[in-house]
């Protein structure tokens, strides 16, 4: 029986994943990943309350927010990732300090 | 696959895979619009403009794209634990459950929703995306 409780598993699963990309990678571009799975774990769950919590169309509209926002959320990383690239010459983001004392 | 992949271009590759999984939840859940949007957006535009961001980070004589994970076993056991944590509260929470039927029209009820109820929402969403398209163009510019 698929109801919501699996769904919702699947969703903190993916978020799960996607947080562990981000505290353990040290790739730029990785934790941009995991920062992906993160935002696809929300939109799972808003769709599946959509479908079994009354939640209707707001949950589909919200999920549009969602992946509007993980547009511009990716477009503006990459840039400062690049940014860093040619500044430092590496996307490691352990060595990227400099603000620091 | 996504986390765990040494090379940062299969790591591209299972998040590809993993949003195409994703868009096919959506499809079972009765929402095709979102599923479409989320293969448009996802799988046509951030993927791309990832790989992108791949290859530019990388030298082109530099053929190790791979990179290194920190502190896996501490990282691991506190995402179980909230993973964990997360799944013994998703069983036992009392959800309310409603009793929805299968819509038919999809698209009119969401751009009646985003014109009449969500227009406020909409339109500061566009705006954010006007602003980071501005943002990220005058970052990534050369600086002269």
């Amino acid at each position: 029986m698929v109801d919501l409780n699996s769904y919702l598993v699947i969703g903190a699963l993916l978020f799960s994943l996607g947080l562990f990309g981000v505290i353990t990678r040290r790739n730029g571009v990785a934790v941009l990943m995991g920062v992906e799975l993160i935002l696809n774990a929300a939109n799972v769950n808003f769709i599946a309350f959509a479908r079994f919590g009354g939640m209707d169309f707001s949950g589909h509209v919200f999920a549009l927010f969602v992946i509007v926002m993980a547009a511009a959320e990716a477009a503006v990383a990459l840039a400062i990732i690049l940014n860093i690239f040619n500044n430092l010459g590496t996307i490691n983001i352990d060595e990227a300090d400099q603000l620091k004392q | 696959m996504v986390v765990f992949s040494k090379n940062l271009i299969y790591s591209a590759m299972a998040l590809l895979f993993t949003l195409m999984g994703v868009a096919g939840l959506y499809v079972f859940l009765w929402a095709d619009f979102i599923a479409v949007t989320q293969i448009l957006i996802y799988v046509g535009g951030i993927l791309v403009l990832i790989i992108f961001g791949i290859m530019l980070t990388h030298r082109i004589t530099n053929v190790r794209l791979s990179h290194s994970s920190i502190q896996q076993g501490v990282g691991g056991a506190i995402v179980l634990v909230i993973f964990l944590g997360l799944t013994s509260m998703i069983l036992k929470a009392p959800w309310y459950r409603a009793t929805a039927v299968e819509p038919q029209e999809t698209v009119r009820q969401i751009g009646r929703l985003l014109m009449i109820d969500y227009l406020l929402p909409f339109e500061v969403a566009s705006v954010l995306l006007l602003a980071a398209l501005m943002g990220a163009a005058l970052l990534s510019r050369k600086v002269d």
